[in-house]
């Protein structure tokens, strides 16, 4: 962190995986650090994600259903995330 | 509390009774049972385990009952949802509302299931002879949540 210049913001959130995504992704969570220059959304936890290529770039492709919560409401691509907030990324539901 | 998210199965008349209290304005009591089939898209299944998301469910629950509470003339609405391994034929879901009469109770009913079915984060992963597999989202179950 000693090298982030004052200017750009970073970001921690707690990710959350479930059901179908967890197990592609062989993770139930993680931390992850977004460095931007500007307000970060789903969208920016979503193209990190994405850019480790395999199960990542596959399951997130364009086209794919994948539902997002922040905080524990809905969400969606252009939803705000900030500093300590709990991202889940998970399939559309089949409960009931 | 109305939502319950729990392992253990349910007594529907207890919990029927239990929602009517000693509620004499209540004319009209409407249920809603879901249960585990033993067959699904024509392969047979030999259960199923659900999943939830903690925190979110329960918060998702009442903000659905809320709304049912806002949208119908109801006098009571209880949800409860279980999760865990479950076994054909075992009880999944019940939703109850009461009202003084049948109409906003078995609307009530009906929407507070198909708002469940597309909004409260649950996940079906059967059990089946070929190995297990995630329930895949239903078209339909999208269409009956836009009805409203």
């Amino acid at each position: 962190m000693t090298n982030v210049p004052a200017s750009i913001v970073t970001t921690t959130v707690r990710l959350v995986y479930l059901a179908r995504l967890r197990e592609a992704f062989a993770s139930a969570g993680e931390s992850l650090v977004l460095t931007s220059d500007d307000s970060p959304s789903v969208r920016n936890v979503v193209a990190a994600l994405r850019s480790r290529g395999g199960a990542w770039a596959a399951e997130l492709a364009d086209g794919r259903a994948v539902r997002y919560a922040v905080n524990h409401c809905v969400a969606h691509p252009g939803s705000a995330v900030k500093d300590g907030d709990e991202v889940a990324v998970f399939p559309p539901v089949t409960g009931g | 509390m109305n939502v319950r998210v729990q392992t253990a199965d349910f007594d529907v008349a207890q919990e029927l009774a239990r929602l009517r209290g000693g509620d004499t304005g209540v004319g009209a009591i409407a249920s809603f049972i879901g249960t585990v089939r033993d067959v699904n898209e024509s392969a047979p299944i030999d259960g199923m385990t659900l999943e939830h998301y903690p925190g979110m469910t329960e918060a998702s629950l009442a903000e659905i009952v809320a709304e049912a509470r806002a949208r119908f003339d109801i006098r009571d609405a209880l949800v409860i949802h279980r999760v865990g391994a479950l076994a054909p034929g075992d009880q999944i879901v019940l939703v109850a509302v009461t009202s003084a009469h049948r109409g906003m109770a078995f609307d009530a009913c009906r929407y507070v299931m198909d708002l469940l079915k597309t909004r409260a984060p649950f996940w079906k992963k059967e059990r089946t002879p070929a190995g297990d597999r995630w329930v895949e989202a239903r078209e339909s179950d999208a269409e009956a949540a836009q009805r409203w």
